[in-house]
């Protein structure tokens, strides 16, 4: 398996793809649960891209990437799921898609299936939305959110995908590709959490398998973000959200979830 | 072959068995150290030991004493200058005004029962306060190393209820790397300890105490000879 | 005494554990703020440091360096030990280290052991096993001591007993001190320990500990305690009997300066712990005994996915940033080892009974960020879930599920077809249905809000040609 280093080099060898506009056609990775339960999500993905000036195709074969298999450990459940996930994308040199797990799911564990050039293709040309967008920052379209907003990071776009510093790393310059972004939005307030990554608890099947410490973790970070005066909670992962927003539900916290491609687009929001 | 030769050759094989085969090298610890002789402490060099970073840390040239007694303070110790060896015992009785027994092992301050290392650890139950030298003291923990030369009967060190360590600055080096990068020949002790401030426990609800099983205070007489 | 060390072959269930610790809403959120507190001091102590992450990857070379020669050291060590007058043993397993410390204890007619933290010896259920041939073993490390007279395991590697409450501590005490039980002032309750110790550390026929490393350029080890009450087994008692992992060798004195520097720093932020012990030779009069324990740890060498796990040098650091530990209770693991170390730990010992360990996290990664050694414990944690699930030790319920999953997946309309059942499901039935206990979801949360389309529908109606 290559390392997270290998895999972040070949990353940024890729990155001038964003600046290129319209000429790199771009293939919408909506993971499943997005396309079931959250379509705003992947309609505020697409109409960004569009408004970038970016060629968007949606492959209509697409499923999963196989995480959840795999995520169990479970290789040979995965194994299909990933060839058909290859093979769905095998013929596209940008693959974009609104969620840090997925993409670290493809780009680092997807060797259930086999490890052929059309996966080895597929594996470096995937790239999560906001580290696709942070490469061309000045060009985001002006837009207005005037809300206090948490900013939750996946771990996996944290730590795996290097979307912002982890906070462990204490000697490294304070950064976060998310917030960049967010800092573009006018009238929008960064709020800080006490526990600035302190994972949601959704983690996969872990959130129904080990439900109890699942939920105490969501409600432990859902009262930061309230006790820190957060009006919304952003992520560029919906799952998280998924969780917390059952929380935030269940408990009729005045709180409400956010993707921050939906912040970015201006919309929709449901 | 008796069962223990059998286990320690069924272990080696099966270690050998086992080794990864991509072999790591061991990595040289980047720290230079030298003894600088009589007139002045040791010295360092190397990214990994400098404390010139650290913030309140002394920089080069800079007495590492200061550093060497807050270090020490945080690990629940405390420091004193003392500007002769004829105040130490005056000074001791007054730290310690209710002590009955107080046994000192360094020179500068006499014992009406001396210890030798036939002395029994057992014996020791009832010593109040321990006087002993060290021959080293590391700033950045705010450490000081004892072995059973210092102490001479090495259980002085835990069972006084209150220890009091002798050392010159100029004995103190500024990290561990120094401590342990050749200045002191370990296996020639038996017993040897860095001791970083008083006994101490955080294990009821974190809260800090000194004193759980070793001594209760510890404090460090600095003294520039 | 310890319940624990009955083993039994029934697969440990830490979220049912970790549910009841949960519920008990005072022992967790104190839990849960002390544990990150020692995080949080943690990162203090590693700002402090300028070249901290050079010296996590001198400590990480040291010790893959120690353990790619480990065959050499073991000898260069135990050669040295000898030569100090040492008697240096060899165990290939718990039942061969218990042995050995019972023959020894039998030779010089030891009736009362005084011991300071030692995780092997846990690991070897020495304690009950001495016990049961009428040596009495006293745990001398505070912590160590309540555990043992709540008749629990330790919790956590640091602090064993970080999950019980002042007050049950007052209640414990109490019951075995004769301490006032409406007392509950940690001062008051430490000096009594002390008190009551006292006499036992005095009196002790041997010490026992383990070694925080084994130094094989000197053939000594190194023992690191902030009660001090190593040094006190080692110091009064004329036997020592010292148990030693044998991944815990390093080759030089000097690879010292790295590994405590990082050691106390990581677990408690503190700069080193309070006593440092260096223990090579008896002294006149007296005797140590060294006993080098496999116990499973060659063939974790053997396995190129796991050994790098030998290098743990047992800070506690990943128990202290993980968020499931922090949220469960050491005890959840029902384990010796606990945290995120443990889920890569324990299935090394008992894959089959420990196979729910590996998924008693969320993957979240902070662990791997925290280890002063460099161990990618989120990524062990990820492969030992495909070890269980290789060999067939998924729950049947998750395998089935996993299968029908990856089929549904696998397939375009299949994988429509199963959202739009979803999607319906959530829509029609009554709330009740799902926001019911049976469904683990919705006992602390709500289902989301079935869309009116889904983004594939959408996208057929707004963009047409799909």
């Amino acid at each position: 398996m290559a390392t997270v280093a290998e895999i972040l080099v070949e990353t940024l060898a890729l990155s001038g793809l964003a600046n290129e506009g319209g000429d790199v056609k771009i293939a919408l990775f909506v993971p499943c649960y997005v396309d079931a339960f959250f379509p705003e999500v992947a309609i505020a993905t697409l109409q960004l891209l569009e408004r970038l000036g970016h060629e968007v195709v949606v492959p209509p074969q697409q499923t999963c990437c196989g995480q959840p298999m795999a995520n169990s450990g479970d290789q040979a459940a995965s194994a299909a799921t990933e060839a058909h996930f290859v093979d769905t994308f095998k013929s596209y040199d940008l693959i974009v898609g609104p969620s840090g797990s997925c993409v670290h799911h493809v780009r680092l564990h997807l060797d259930a299936c086999e490890q052929t050039p059309e996966a080895a293709h597929v594996r470096k040309s995937i790239r999560e939305l906001i580290e696709f967008l942070h490469e061309d920052i000045k060009s985001l379209p002006p837009i207005d959110f005037k809300h206090k907003v948490g900013l939750h990071n996946g771990c996996t776009a944290l730590r795996g995908l290097g979307h912002a510093r982890p906070s462990e790393r204490v000697h490294e310059p304070d950064f976060s590709k998310a917030r960049d972004l967010l800092t573009h939005v006018g009238g929008l307030e960064i709020i800080q959490s006490d526990r600035v990554d302190e994972c949601c608890g959704f983690g996969g099947s872990f959130c129904v398998t080990d439900e109890a410490v699942s939920s105490k973790m969501g409600q432990d970070r859902v009262a930061d973000f309230e006790r820190n005066g957060a009006e919304y909670i952003a992520s560029a992962d919906n799952s998280c959200l998924m969780h917390m927003k059952g929380i935030i539900d269940r408990e009729k916290r005045p709180l409400k979830i956010v993707h921050i491609a939906q912040i970015l687009n201006g919309g929709p929001f449901a | 072959m008796n069962p223990q030769q059998i286990a320690r050759t069924t272990i080696l094989n099966a270690v050998r068995k086992a080794l990864p085969t991509q072999k790591i090298d061991l990595p040289a610890v980047p720290v230079e150290q030298k003894h600088l002789g009589a007139t002045g402490g040791f010295g360092y060099r190397g990214n990994l030991s400098s404390l010139e970073k650290i913030e309140g840390a002394p920089q080069p040239g800079e007495s590492l004493t200061p550093y060497f007694e807050r270090q020490l303070a945080r690990m629940g110790g405390r420091s004193l200058t003392i500007n002769t060896a004829a105040e130490i015992p005056d000074k001791v009785r007054e730290l310690f005004p209710a002590a009955r027994r107080i046994c000192s092992v360094i020179p500068e301050m006499s014992d009406a029962k001396p210890l030798s290392q036939a002395t029994s650890s057992r014996s020791l139950a009832d010593v109040d306060v321990a006087v002993v030298r060290s021959h080293l003291g590391v700033a950045e923990a705010g450490a000081v190393w004892l072995t059973d030369l210092d102490l001479i009967v090495p259980a002085l060190g835990v069972l006084t209820q209150h220890l009091v360590v002798l050392l010159d600055p100029k004995d103190i080096v500024p990290t561990l790397h120094e401590a342990y990068g050749g200045i002191i020949p370990f296996d020639k002790y038996p017993y040897g300890v860095f001791m970083a401030g008083p006994s101490a426990t955080g294990d009821i609800e974190g809260v800090i105490i000194h004193g759980a099983q070793g001594a209760r205070t510890l404090t460090v007489f600095l003294l520039a000879t | 005494m310890n319940l624990f060390n009955v083993l039994t072959d029934r697969p440990v269930d830490p979220e049912s554990a970790a549910a009841k610790f949960i519920a008990d809403t005072k022992h967790e959120e104190t839990h849960d703020r002390l544990v990150w507190g020692m995080r949080m001091h943690r990162d203090e102590a590693a700002r402090q440091i300028p070249g901290w992450e050079e010296l996590r990857e001198l400590a990480s070379q040291i010790k893959e360096h120690t353990l790619t020669h480990l065959d050499q050291y073991l000898e260069q060590f135990e050669q040295n030990a000898i030569a100090h007058g040492v008697h240096v043993h060899w165990a290939l397993d718990a039942a061969e280290h218990n042995d050995i410390v019972l023959s020894i204890f039998q030779k010089h007619n030891v009736k009362r052991v005084i011991k300071s933290k030692s995780m092997l010896q846990e690991e070897c259920g020495m304690a009950a096993a001495l016990e049961t041939q009428g040596i009495e073993v006293r745990e001398s490390d505070l912590g160590e001591r309540i555990q043992q007279l709540a008749h629990e395991r330790p919790s956590h590697i640091v602090v064993p007993a970080i999950h019980q409450l002042r007050t049950d501590v007052a209640a414990l005490f109490a019951k075995n001190l004769a301490t006032d039980e409406q007392n509950s002032d940690p001062h008051y309750l430490t000096e009594a320990m002390r008190n009551d110790a006292r006499p036992a550390l005095l009196h002790a026929d041997a010490g026992m500990t383990g070694a925080n490393f084994a130094i094989a350029e000197t053939g000594g080890i190194v023992i690191c305690t902030n009660e001090g009450n190593a040094d006190i087994g080692v110091t009064v008692p004329d036997l020592q009997v010292c148990s030693i992992g044998i991944e815990k060798l390093v080759p030089r004195s000097a690879d010292l300066g790295v590994m405590l520097r990082l050691l106390s720093r990581s677990a408690l932020g503190t700069p080193m712990t309070q006593y440092t012990t260096h223990l090579h030779r008896p002294r006149p009069g007296t005797r140590i005994h060294f006993i080098l324990v496999d116990n499973k740890r060659s063939d974790r060498l053997a396995s190129p996915d796991f050994w790098h796990a030998l290098k743990c040098i047992r800070c506690g650091a990943c128990m202290n940033t993980c968020p499931v530990y922090r949220r469960s209770g050491g005890l959840s693991y029902q384990a010796t080892y606990s945290g995120p170390i443990g889920v890569i730990l324990d299935p090394g010992f008992d894959h089959t009974k420990y196979r729910e360990l590996p998924y008693h996290s969320t993957l979240c990664g902070s662990c791997s960020e925290v280890c002063p050694v460099r161990i990618d414990i989120a990524d062990q944690i990820y492969k030992w879930r495909r070890v269980i699930a290789d060999e067939g030790l998924l729950p049947l319920a998750k395998r089935a599920g996993m299968a029908v999953m990856g089929e549904t997946l696998s397939h375009t309309e299949a994988f429509h077809g199963a959202e739009a059942v979803a999607i319906k499901a959530i829509e029609q039935l009554p709330g009740v249905v799902f926001n019911n206990p049976l469904n683990p979801w919705t006992k602390h949360r709500d289902m989301p809000n079935p869309p009116k389309q889904t983004f594939h529908q959408w996208y057929q109606k707004n963009r047409g040609s799909e």
